[in-house]
């Protein structure tokens, strides 16, 4: 009798067939599309034809979707990874670890003694799909993907946690102009990245190492990228695509069937039709039409005609993240000509294509005024020298107010990111823009569609008329795959997932993003944006969750673009710099990478230079390589940040008599350093510290990293102690401190849990530590007589030598150097907050924890608010100016305490300069999900913009310029009284 | 206290208000219900669950927030919209741990919620043995805190005997059939107020674990797997996806070690932080005793199991303690804080080498008391296997259950190879 093994994975169909004696006769493979039953009973009449003799099988079935066929249909069922283990004994028995990565799944398999096996966690997403989505976005398929890495001369530095972060990254790397094989090795870099960290948790990986699986059976680049970075040359075994399939097949389970009962018994299977659903969208065509002809009033005609001979015309252009938009109006506002084209990752080239075409169309216009909005903004505007630029959220507003002057709530969903404002006296006031977490909501549409083998469009109206759309919860994208992953499980049908996953795009747009509770907290006049809203499905959804009628203008699609043509009409100037047509003739462009010199950052720079010697530069994060040596500078803003950072760069190393004791400089040392360099350097100890975070200390460390959803600044400290053991320090020390100084603040004084215990993670997890001296007490400094009681037996005990006076005269040198720092720090604070107010300059108080001090922790956030113009202060500056905030959250944790109390200090102190707060959130902080609301409820009660920027190890600035600019124009507008100009 | 406007619950509403409290662990809280019934509240555990539940969550709570958090109070939301209740008559009670987790701003958040939802006029009483909030018509007196150490007592021996019953029995449904009844004999007696003081507590424990000693069951050869995690997550089948059962129904034999144990590690921390820090020495004081007090009432039902054949009782808390400080320093207090890993190389000694590490999605205290110290627990005892498993409202049980399938499989073979684990 034959075995069959199959294995159903998310997004494909395996099947093996074995003789007796365990000899491969058959393999097969192919997408099922959702269609699992269908594909799988194909599959098996297959197996029929090729054995007209065989009646019987002896099949097993695995794989991740594969548990409810198996359950229903009463075949034994082994977990998949289980299934490779059993093939890799079988085929491979001396291999050590195998690396599998699979359509949404990877994993790591420890075989040999420790037997152990690593799945990736909730969070960090499918590798072949978010290969599959990346390929999407390039416009290439998987296979030219691996093609273009092959000849790649750079890479880039891709986040590699999560596929939503990677792609945000990417994103921008497009849009520079970065070049295509090299966008591609980074790809499979940040994979090799994903995987190593996120899986290996601290075990090397070292030995024979296997490559199994669908991505790293066809790229063969992925498998090089895992070679360098494991510094190996793993295993790429025949078959590397069925060893789950093959495992199955090996396994102990047996039983027989008849083939054609099996093949017949797949057909009809319909699944348990058990998942958790929504109402449907629509109950009859009826009620569509109904719905359709009330949206079609927001029509606008988009072909106006223009007079004989020369006109003039206004030109916008929405470089977006996946798509580039092009309006042109007449004088009056009026629409002449759109293009809505998906960004090939070229957008120069197809900015130079829709403006030919333009005026191959209309020879006779003559562009009078010019504006570039979206993330290709910058590079856009001076290539083709336009007027002005504007930021996508003042676009978008002077959109909508076209449609409805008296809106006041803006919601737009583009392709990987949801922006939406109110609106408030005519201003844009409170601007929610989705976390690097959530983003990706419309191409994730298109992604899934895509993986289904359908247009988005067709898609998503697919769903219109489902009876019972899944219900996918509002999670961020990966999560929604997995959800998908289990209703197609219980027998959801593709219209089903289609609504579903229209429901999912706007809940999560209301819940994640907007954190509506009705749509009384909205707005009144809403008004709707965004290609993704041209799916009836999604503005249904989007009406339904509200239940309220909103606005979606026919040109949904293209409002950034038309904004930017409205605006550039109300900003004419005297003389249109806009290309004309003999101009276009002339333009050539070309990109170059290069790194730039100018600060430890090493940022990875693309300078295009363009005809007449144009140049542009893209990558940086800050603003150091723009600046010209001639440009004469003013007198530099004061950027507290910068001020603190000199500070405790001024702690060296002392020559001690005693020894050395090194300092992973991270986390709470970024306030506490001061302290314990004159406590030990007093004592007679040298202290060395670990060098500046980068990119290379933090990757170094990655292997030890237990938890891979803890916040960026904690796992940067196994890099920095990394980097201390490499130094040679025989001495570490880095204390577990439940409390923090009490600053009479808050009622209490506690650390978070990650600052106050990380020391025991690192104990647990570094092996190297063993080797060295790794002082980790519990030490309390908040009370300097018990510290010194504790200080005594801790240090006695650590180092042996030292007198009980010697500890106390320490102690009293570090209390004094950290009373002296923190005055300096407040007087510095006080002293710029004063010129602040002379130069009338504004004011920004970066909020956040003393750790984000690190310019690979904050990305030059500080840095980009300076380039904008404003005076940075941070909050512990503030210290002397600040009191007990009254809160209606518990108030105990002296980090948090300050920034509650920043935030009153900011709305008393609007009175007398311009003056505001913005708060930055390491992602992965769960306390801050409790800060961040309390601080926008103190700030919003007194009138004020709240603005949260979220970081990680995400090294894309886009979202959070996108969002800093539009609080600078937002207050701008209120300054000027409310005022905007009309186009 | 930071609340200006809380809404207090005064002697007045005591007769008039039904208290509804969230249902973390059924047993235990069925049985501590009664000791409020016996002072004279209306009090009624939560039994709402499902989607509406986890939706109103995360409508009216920061979805960043821990997964237990948002379960609560969509919980409550839930049954003020809909579960047939007068909102205007009823009282929320919370449980308010303090310390340096997030956790300890539950009831804020859940005001927070109530004020959105439109119901910012119902109370809310927190439950804390740290006093941090004062209602009038709510005390937790002496003899009531004696009463709900004995309630926890018998619901933590109650869930150990049908865990180590339910899996062998000859006869399906005996050992439920002894938890519902005892369940019952318990109620009375504690709505009556009696049965609470350590003797008592020793000689009826006596009787519960003779009764489930006598069920008929079969050789007990099952894959013993443990369940340690963050305290909502560990006991509710709201917040594990019922995990328990779905471990039974993969023939397991589960351990949860008991509710007492947390109740005996958050007294034992102001002991440590008194050794740590220096600080008030009658606090310390204090805490040592209401620690020995609780250790008294885990020895009387241990020491129930001792003339048993079938049955026992695992955990011993000086032991946990022992064990958590092989792995990690005690002054690593906040959430389960030591006795996660405490729990965990005390389950391996117990032979439960098998271990699901439940937590809210990004649990901060988890990072370093679960996930952080798994490494060194597996160095200690390289026959370890235990699989973290994150919950929230987005990860799906079919995520879960793989991968738990994914560790009994490996179990299994283990205990093919080595005779582990019998």
């Amino acid at each position: 009798m034959i075995r069959i093994g199959l294995d159903i994975g998310s997004t494909t169909l395996k099947c093996v067939v074995l003789n007796e004696r365990g000899e491969l006769l058959y393999k097969d493979y192919r997408r099922h599309f959702s269609r699992i039953a269908e594909s799988a009973a194909a599959m098996l009449g297959e197996i029929a034809t090729a054995f007209p003799e065989e009646k019987d099988c002896d099949p097993v079935i695995s794989g991740s979707a594969g548990m409810g066929i198996a359950d229903a249909l009463g075949l034994p069922f082994i977990q998949e990874v289980y299934a490779t283990r059993t093939a890799v004994r079988h085929f491979l028995p001396d291999c050590d670890v195998v690396i599998e990565l699979g359509g949404e799944d990877a994993k790591i398999l420890f075989l040999g003694e420790d037997t152990e096996v690593r799945m990736n966690g909730t969070c960090a997403g499918g590798t072949g799909a978010f290969i599959d989505q990346m390929a999407t976005l390039l416009n290439v398929t998987p296979d030219e993907m691996n093609f273009l890495a092959g000849s790649s001369k750079q890479t880039y530095t891709i986040a590699s946690r999560c596929g939503v972060f990677a792609k945000s990254d990417i994103q921008p790397l497009i849009n520079q102009g970065a070049s295509k094989n090299d966008i591609c090795a980074s790809i499979f870099g940040a994979v090799v990245n994903q995987t190593v960290a996120g899986l290996a948790q601290g075990r090397p990986l070292e030995g024979k190492i296997v490559y199994l699986g669908g991505p790293l059976t066809f790229l063969s680049q992925l498998r090089k990228s895992f070679d360098e970075t494991l510094d190996t040359t793993g295993i790429f075994p025949e078959n590397s695509l069925y060893y789950v399939a093959l495992g199955a097949a090996l396994s102990d389970e047996h039983g027989a069937h008849g083939l054609g009962e099996l093949t017949d018994a797949l057909r009809n299977y319909g699944g348990s039709g058990d998942y958790r659903a929504c109402l449907p969208l629509f109950t009859s065509k009826a009620e569509y039409e109904r719905f359709a002809e009330r949206h079609a009033r927001a029509a606008v005609r988009t072909d106006t005609p223009v007079p004989d001979g020369p006109f003039e015309a206004a030109l916008g252009i929405d470089a977006g993240s996946t798509t580039v938009k092009a309006v042109v109006t007449d004088t009056n506002g009026d629409i002449l000509y759109t293009r809505y084209q998906s960004n090939t990752g070229d957008p120069v080239a197809i900015v130079l294509a829709i403006l030919k075409d333009f005026y191959s169309a209309f020879p006779a216009a003559k562009l009078v005024a010019s504006c570039a909005t979206g993330y290709g903004e910058d590079i856009i505007r001076s290539a083709f020298t336009l007027d002005t630029g504007v930021v996508e959220t003042v676009a978008h507003f002077t959109a909508a107010k076209r449609f409805d002057p008296q809106v006041d709530f803006i919601i737009d969903i583009g392709g990987q990111d949801i922006k939406c404002f109110k609106v408030r006296s005519g201003a844009i006031d409170n601007i929610f823009l989705n976390e690097a977490c959530s983003s990706g909501c419309g191409s994730f549409l298109q992604t899934f569609a895509g993986a289904l083998g359908y247009s988005v469009s067709d898609f998503a109206a697919l769903g219109l008329y489902a009876e019972r759309p899944v219900d996918l919860g509002s999670r961020c994208t990966v999560f929604m795959n997995s959800s998908v992953k289990q209703a197609q499980k219980d027998g959801a049908p593709v219209e089903a997932i289609s609504a579903g996953l229209s429901i999912s795009v706007v809940k999560n747009a209301l819940y994640k993003v907007i954190r509506a509770a009705s749509a009384a907290d909205l707005g009144e006049r809403i008004v709707v944006q965004g290609g993704t809203f041209l799916n009836d499905a999604v503005l249904r959804a989007f009406e339904q969750e509200l239940n309220t009628e909103v606005t979606r203008p026919s040109i949904a699609g293209l409002m950034g673009a038309y904004g930017a043509a409205l605006y550039a009409l109300a900003h004419r100037p005297a003389q249109s710099t806009a290309p004309t047509a003999e101009a276009l003739e002339r333009f050539t462009y070309t990109s170059t990478p290069i790194v730039c010199k100018g600060c430890t950052n090493a940022c990875r720079l693309s300078v295009s230079t363009f005809d007449g010697g144009r140049r542009y530069i893209s990558g940086n994060k800050c603003d150091k390589p723009l600046r010209k040596s001639e440009e004469t500078q003013a007198a530099p803003l004061p950027n507290l940040f910068e001020y603190k950072r000199q500070l405790l760069s001024a702690y060296r190393p002392v020559k001690g008599t005693r020894g050395v004791v090194g300092i992973p400089m991270g986390l709470n040392f970024y306030e506490n350093l001061p302290f314990w360099h004159a406590f030990f350097t007093t004592l007679g100890y040298e202290v060395i510290v670990s060098p500046p975070s980068t990119r290379n200390l933090y990757l170094r460390g990655q292997a030890t990293i237990p938890s891979d959803t803890v916040c960026y600044p904690a796992k940067l400290m196994h890099g920095h102690i990394d980097a201390l053991l490499r130094m040679g320090a025989d001495t570490i020390f880095y204390p577990c401190m439940s409390y923090n100084f009490d600053e009479q603040l808050s009622d209490n004084h506690f650390n978070c849990p990650v600052v106050a215990y990380y020391p025991e993670v690192a104990a647990a997890n570094i092996r190297a530590l063993g080797q060295v001296k790794f002082i980790y007490d519990y030490l309390d400094l908040s009370d300097p007589k018990r510290f010194v009681k504790k200080a005594v037996s801790v240090f006695r005990r650590s180092f042996g030598e030292l007198t009980e006076r010697e500890i106390r005269n320490a102690a009293n040198a570090a209390y004094t150097e950290y009373a002296a720092y923190t005055a300096q720090v407040r007087r510095k604070g006080e002293e710029t907050l004063e010129e602040a107010r002379r130069r009338n300059l504004p004011v920004i108080v970066l909020c956040g924890r003393p750790y984000h001090l690190d310019p690979e922790i904050n990305h030059g956030i500080d840095e980009l608010i300076r380039s904008m113009g404003a005076v940075v202060v941070s909050e512990d500056a503030l210290g002397n100016l600040l009191h007990r905030a009254e809160t209606s959250v518990l108030n105990q944790w002296t980090y948090h305490a300050r920034l509650y109390a920043a935030a009153e200090f900011v709305c008393a102190q609007s009175a007398v300069q311009p003056i505001d707060l913005v708060q930055l959130v390491s992602f992965g902080c769960g306390i801050d999900a409790i800060t961040t609301d309390e601080m926008r409820s103190i700030l919003e009660s007194h009138g004020k913009i709240y603005t949260q920027i979220k970081i990680d190890e995400i090294t894309n600035l886009g979202a959070v310029k996108i969002r800093l600019r539009s609080l600078f124009s937002a207050l701008e507008d209120s300054r000027e009284g409310g005022e905007t100009k009309q186009p | 206290m930071t609340s200006q406007n809380r809404v207090e619950f005064t002697m007045e509403m005591k007769s008039e208000y039904t208290i509804l409290v969230p249902n973390m662990a059924p047993i235990h809280f069925g049985l501590l219900r009664n000791v409020f019934v016996n002072r004279g509240y209306k009090m009624e555990i939560l039994q709402n669950s499902g989607r509406a539940v986890v939706d109103a969550g995360l409508k009216y709570v920061h979805n960043d927030i821990c997964y237990p958090c948002q379960l609560v109070i969509g919980q409550f939301l839930d049954a003020l919209a809909g579960g047939g209740y007068d909102p205007h008559k009823v009282a929320l009670m919370i449980t308010q741990t303090g310390g340096g987790c997030r956790a300890s701003n539950y009831i804020h958040l859940l005001r927070k919620a109530l004020e959105k939802a439109g119901y910012g006029y119902v109370p809310v009483i927190s439950l804390s043995m740290a006093g941090l909030e004062k209602n009038s018509g709510f005390r937790i007196t002496l003899p009531v805190l004696r009463m709900a150490i004995a309630a926890l007592a018998y619901g933590d021996l109650l869930m150990s005997l049908d865990n180590q019953t339910k899996p062998y029995e000859k006869q399906s449904g005996d050992s439920a059939r002894a938890v519902a009844r005892w369940q019952k004999k318990l109620s009375v007696m504690l709505a009556d107020g009696k049965g609470c003081f350590v003797r008592d507590v020793r000689r009826i424990s006596k009787q519960i674990a003779a009764e489930f000693d006598a069920i008929p069951v079969n050789p007990k050869a099952k894959l013993k797997v443990g369940i340690v995690g963050e305290i909502y997550v560990k006991y509710s089948a709201l917040g594990n996806n019922d995990l328990e059962q779905f471990l039974f129904e993969q023939g397991c034999e589960v351990c949860l070690p008991g509710i007492l144990g947390f109740a005996m590690y958050m007294a034992e921390n102001n002991v440590v932080g008194y050794k740590l820090y220096g600080g008030n020495p009658v606090i310390k004081t204090a805490a040592a005793a209401a620690g020995r007090y609780l250790y008294s009432f885990e020895c009387a039902i241990a020491d129930a199991t001792k003339d048993c054949k079938n049955v026992t009782y695992y955990g011993d808390f000086r032991e946990t303690r022992r064990l958590a400080e092989s792995v990690i320093g005690l002054g690593c207090k906040m959430g389960e804080g030591w006795l996660l890993p405490g729990e965990m190389m005390e389950l391996i000694e117990n032979g439960f080498i098998n271990i699901v590490c439940a937590q809210p999605f990004g649990c901060l205290p988890n990072h370093i008391v679960g996930k952080g110290v798994i490494r060194r627990i597996r160095e200690l005892h390289k026959e370890a296997n235990i699989v973290p498993i994150d919950y929230d409202p987005g990860a799906t049980r079919v995520n879960q259950e793989n991968r738990i399938k994914l560790m009994l499989a490996v179990a299994r073979e283990k205990q093919q190879e080595g005779g582990i684990g019998k």
